[in-house]
């Protein structure tokens, strides 16, 4: 926590924060999940799992069930090996290790509390406080659990096992929506996170 | 102690300034117009409002694109299907009461079939083209499942129906198990079609009773397909005509968009 920032890397050269694989990867996932999260909310109102709780349908995505159904069952292919994608590329490039570890809670308390307090720096983008690790592998975790979720609602006779896990055919239902509502948590921080700190964005579209 | 440098990036050794650097940071990354304008319409709904109310009319390649899409999902889900893997079934005691009615009218316009002029039609890649009265079916072997029928809108009942196993019933009619389509037409109109490895599979049952009395009308009379292997609206009521082909014969709610395969 106490390295020295350089500015911009060694002179004439742009040092690349983000790798290209990760940039792509990065607007396939967000596309993907934007799709299956507003056709998602028109197959939930076709039946809501919280009685009384429906989602505006001018919000949602699809004009009526049959519809969402398709969207969501197109989108999921893409959010499938595209995260599959981004796993294993992380794994091997070594990348998830030098993004993400050491982590640890005392850290996260300790960046949060700085966060909070307006003390957060950014001025190298290229490293990731210990808050941006935990909610990044939060929401990683969260689309394993939606995609797990999505495949006994989808196949409960055809995946038994997961279905067992998820504890019936109705609980992964209400398994599936509570994720949602995280990875959605999620995504109004995150973007709220970016406009904090726009250079990020600019970051994840060209790297630097 | 503020910074007169827009430059000046914040350091751990003075963090107060973190503040005035993150803001003059800001400000400058956004006073460039074009990129305060791509910052707006990435951040703005305006581009989520572009995706909502995107229904299937509205573009005719969208549309063929989600079909191809759905067509290659009935591939898969005919990759993925066991034809050993039973569903799971339940107990008298877990049973939905009452079960749903469900069609695309009102519970008032559901046919009602004459029993004793009823005759099922056989057709198609089939060895016996005859019909079939009430009381010829119902001396078939008996068979009896309490399974959970799961509707494409989420909700699910648990049912228990009687009749019999339809994978004897197409080998007592000689049907062709290597055709790919098994059709059905209903006499609400509607139809359905199914793939020949559900319609062998050992839980594929054509019944004629809903928990033990004959099936009323509201969930089929006289008689209903049930598969636990396929959602709802893949299990033809009211059935009047059975048919085995190779010509894909569609389906009342595939025909508008829906899955063909419909597998649970």
């Amino acid at each position: 926590m106490t390295a020295q920032h350089s500015h911009d890397g060694s002179p004439g050269h742009a040092r690349t924060i983000q790798p290209i694989w990760l940039r792509i990867s990065h607007w396939l996932n967000a596309v993907a999940v934007v799709v299956m999260i507003l056709s998602g909310w028109r197959i939930y109102d076709a039946s809501p799992v919280f009685k009384g709780f429906m989602i505006p349908l001018g919000i949602t995505m699809g004009g009526w069930l049959g519809g969402a159904l398709q969207w969501h069952f197109a989108a999921m292919w893409l959010l499938f090996f595209n995260g599959i994608f981004y796993l294993v590329m992380n794994a091997v490039t070594g990348r998830f290790a030098r993004k993400f570890l050491p982590l640890s809670p005392r850290a996260v308390l300790n960046d949060l509390r700085l966060a909070l307090t307006g003390h957060l720096t950014h001025d190298d983008l290229s490293r990731y406080n210990a808050v941006q690790k935990l909610a990044y592998l939060v929401a990683i975790v969260d689309l394993v659990v939606l995609v797990l979720s999505g495949l006994v609602i989808w196949k409960s006779v055809q995946f038994p096992l997961l279905r067992e896990l998820m504890g019936g055919y109705d609980r992964a239902r209400v398994v599936h929506f509570c994720a949602m509502a995280l990875i959605v948590g999620f995504i109004v921080v995150h973007v709220a996170m970016v406009a904090l700190v726009p250079r990020s964005l600019l970051t994840m579209i060209r790297g630097r | 102690m503020k910074s007169d440098e827009p430059g000046r990036k914040a350091s751990l050794i003075a963090p107060e300034l973190d503040r005035e650097s993150l803001l003059i940071d800001a400000r400058r990354e956004l006073k460039m117009p074009s990129r305060r304008l791509f910052g707006k319409q990435l951040i703005s709904l305006g581009g989520l409002a572009m995706l909502t109310g995107c229904s299937l009319s509205d573009n005719k390649s969208v549309e063929t694109f989600l079909a191809r899409v759905s067509r290659l999902n009935d591939g898969v889900q005919g990759w993925l299907f066991d034809p050993n893997r039973l569903a799971p079934t339940y107990t008298r005691a877990e049973m939905t009461r009452p079960f749903p009615f469900n069609a695309f009218y009102g519970v008032d316009k559901a046919p009602v079939v004459d029993g004793d002029d009823f005759r099922l039609k056989v057709s198609g890649l089939v060895a016996s083209r005859r019909t079939w009265t009430l009381p010829e079916l119902y001396a078939l072997p008996h068979a009896e499942q309490i399974t959970r029928h799961i509707c494409v809108e989420g909700w699910s009942a648990i049912g228990r129906w009687g009749g019999t196993p339809f994978s004897e019933f197409l080998k007592r009619v000689g049907a062709d198990t290597s055709a790919k389509y098994v059709g059905f037409k209903c006499a609400d109109d509607y139809y359905e079609s199914i793939d020949m490895a559900t319609a062998l599979h050992p839980q594929t049952l054509l019944t004629f009773t809903y928990d033990g009395e004959t099936l009323p009308v509201k969930y089929g009379y006289p008689m209903k397909l049930r598969m636990p292997t396929k959602l709802g609206y893949k299990n033809p009521k009211h059935v009047m005509e059975i048919f085995v082909t190779n010509t894909f014969p569609g389906g009342y709610w595939v025909d508008q968009g829906y899955n063909w395969f419909g597998g649970s």
